[in-house]
């Protein structure tokens, strides 16, 4: 038998000689193989996420228009609410996308109504995230009676009329940019916990809980410490999508007239001007810029959300 | 090896455990079906069977994964199906400890070797600042031999005996009396199962650790076992000192497992005849006289009261006939 295979008290050497002998005897045998390079899960994905230039390209934009929010008072040519120039005056001199019906720059509207979508297309993802995360940790670990309460009132809010709902309580609670996104948070987050939950079902079957377990992990240390790393790649892909939903969910609530009031101005409600057949046909400047940065930041972020897809999948594949 | 066992303190007692799935369901399945077998302080237990047999269903039953069906088992005389509370449970986690069959699922691959041989120190409070836990760390991967480097890498970037080296330091971690292996080497390369198994040894001695070692290879269970199990279909069948079980196997399911086990004679492969065992030799119609009985001191057979006399004149046959299985 195997006597010969010594263990040398000193680790190093005997590292070596155990490291050595593993690959010497099997040479070409693939349960052998080590990857070699060093890199951490993040770090891998990160980089094969950056050899996507779409995605790249789409980031860039993506934290641009971050950034637009952030410094919205310092970059706005003008004042936001004020009438300051001509009435419905197509672009002339420092009014660089001409003005609306009260004289309004358009510009400084638009970059204020950055900021409407990014805080509620984050923020709402945000509150979902938490919500859908933890509701499906705990429904896909515990099973049994919780699972089956959980899954019965995901399945009553996927049933809501989406619209309806948030038509209703806008009305009951009054409109303003928190109650839509804390009313948009707290509706979307069905899908994500029965994501979160399908992912957990399987991974508790895996040694490595049991494993945690018999280490004497608490329940909450296995689902946070163990499961919960384990599913933040489909969790992150969900949210990015989440973004760009949220963001066109606020603009048409807005362009209904039930989102962001005016005077506060949003991509919704200055596309509502182009409600009015005379500024559809012969303004254009008053409506077309909202809608392009409409398009563009949803279209950005879901090819952030794709490349990210793309780069954990072929992370699980390799 | 047996006789540096002086005084046999039982440190497992588990008696007429049973295991049964979806119980009343029409799917019903009965893994385990009234084992019972004790495991001396300081030994290595060895338990074998087929796939199915219930040894894995029986080690897990052992160390609390999940609730057992019926009997009782007993750890250091302590009931554990009545350790109740966390501080308890984790006294019990902190004595008892195992070994996975597959060195890659039992380890989180998104989480490094520093933080899942940490992650035992850290829920047991085994260290008051990082520096000791990295220290203690590199100190358990050590001495599974592995170099401390390998502290910061991910699973995947190890080979199967190298994550396996990591399963044993984390098992190591908590200081444990007791460690489960549960089929810890199948899933290795024989080369690396004999280090393996060798390191398992060598620990046992620095550590004064007892262990249940479940397996399905033969050879590698008696190189490590002092007293062996054999399992089938959820029962004990036969349980003896390593060394007389394969001098005087009884039951015709051990003879069955052991002429089995390759040779490394071509001459003797070619006309070794492997025996064919039918459960239904060890599923009796009236179970009043049927259980373990003791053949000769420490060999015992499941089998009717009857059949006692003939398994004694059976052993003392083959005894007289010399070794027959290497």
């Amino acid at each position: 038998m195997a006597q010969n295979v010594g263990r040398n008290s000193k680790s190093e050497s005997l590292f070596h000689l155990a490291d050595t002998a593993e690959r010497a005897n099997f040479p070409g045998s693939s349960a052998e193989q080590v990857v070699t390079n060093g890199d951490s899960y993040v770090k891998t994905i990160a980089k094969r996420f950056f050899k996507n230039k779409v995605a790249v390209v789409s980031l860039g934009i993506f934290i641009t228009m971050i950034l637009i929010a952030v410094f919205a008072n310092q970059l706005a040519p003008h004042a936001r609410d004020a009438s300051v120039g001509r009435f419905q005056a197509a672009p002339y001199d420092n009014f660089f996308l001409g003005t609306d019906d009260i004289g309004r720059d358009t510009l400084t509207r638009l970059i204020h109504g950055t900021q409407v979508s990014m805080i509620v297309g984050i923020c709402s993802v945000a509150i979902y995230v938490v919500i859908g995360t933890s509701l499906g940790l705990v429904s896909g670990y515990f099973g049994g009676f919780i699972d089956a309460t959980i899954m019965r009132v995901t399945e009553a809010f996927m049933s809501f009329p989406f619209f309806l709902v948030i038509l209703t309580l806008v009305s009951l609670l009054g409109s303003g940019i928190w109650v839509v996104t804390i009313v948009l948070g707290v509706l979307s987050w069905p899908p994500l916990c029965r994501l979160v939950r399908g992912q957990v079902l399987t991974l508790k079957e895996q040694d490595f809980v049991l494993a945690a377990e018999a280490t004497g992990y608490s329940t909450f240390g296995i689902m946070f410490v163990h499961i919960l790393p384990n599913v933040i790649s489909p969790i992150l892909v969900n949210a990015t999508f989440g973004i760009a939903t949220a963001i066109l969910t606020e603009a048409s609530l807005s362009f209904l007239g039930v989102g962001v009031q005016p005077p506060r101005p949003s991509w919704g409600n200055i596309l509502s001007q182009a409600q009015s057949i005379r500024v559809l046909t012969s303004e254009p400047w008053r409506w077309v810029p909202a809608g392009i940065l409409i398009f563009v930041a949803v279209l950005a972020i879901n090819f952030i959300g794709e490349g990210l897809r793309e780069a954990i999948e072929g992370e699980n594949k390799g | 090896m047996v006789a540096e066992v002086k005084e046999k303190q039982s440190i497992v007692e588990i008696s007429g455990y049973k295991q049964y799935f979806n119980e009343g369901k029409r799917n019903e399945v009965r893994a385990v079906n009234d084992v019972s077998f004790n495991i001396y302080k300081g030994e290595t237990f060895g338990l074998v069977g087929e796939s199915g047999s219930g040894k894995s269903t029986t080690g897990r039953a052992l160390i609390k994964l999940g609730d057992i069906t019926g009997g009782q088992i007993l750890y250091k005389g302590q009931d554990i199906t009545k350790i109740k509370g966390r501080r308890n449970l984790l006294d019990f986690r902190k004595s008892m400890q195992m070994i996975f069959q597959d060195p890659y699922a039992s380890l989180n691959p998104r989480i490094t070797v520093k933080d899942i041989i940490g992650g035992a120190l850290k829920v047991h409070g085994l260290y008051k600042n990082s520096s000791e836990r990295n220290e203690r760390v590199y100190e358990l991967l050590e001495q599974v031999g592995l170099s401390k480097e390998f502290a910061n890498r991910y699973p995947k970037e190890f080979s199967g005996g190298q994550c396996q080296r990591v399963g044993i330091a984390r098992a190591l971690a908590v200081e444990p009396d007791f460690i489960i292996a549960d089929e810890a080497i199948s899933a290795l390369d024989v080369s690396i199962q004999a280090q393996v198994v060798n390191l398992l040894k060598e620990l046992k001695k620095e550590n004064n650790l007892t262990y249940l070692f479940i397996a399905h290879d033969l050879s590698m269970v008696k190189y490590i076992s002092d007293r062996i199990g054999v399992m089938n279909s959820g029962r004990i069948l036969e349980i003896a000192e390593a060394d007389e079980l394969y001098q005087a196997p009884l039951h015709p399911y051990t003879e069955s497992l052991l002429s089995a086990i390759p040779t490394p004679d071509p001459e003797s492969e070619r006309n070794r005849i492997r025996t064919e065992y039918d459960p239904k030799y060890h599923q009796y119609e009236d179970l009043t006289k049927v259980g373990l009985h003791e053949i000769a001191p420490e060999h015992y057979i499941y089998c009717h009261q009857d059949e006692v006399e003939v398994y004694r004149k059976k052993r003392e046959k083959l005894l007289r006939e010399g070794q027959k299985y290497a």
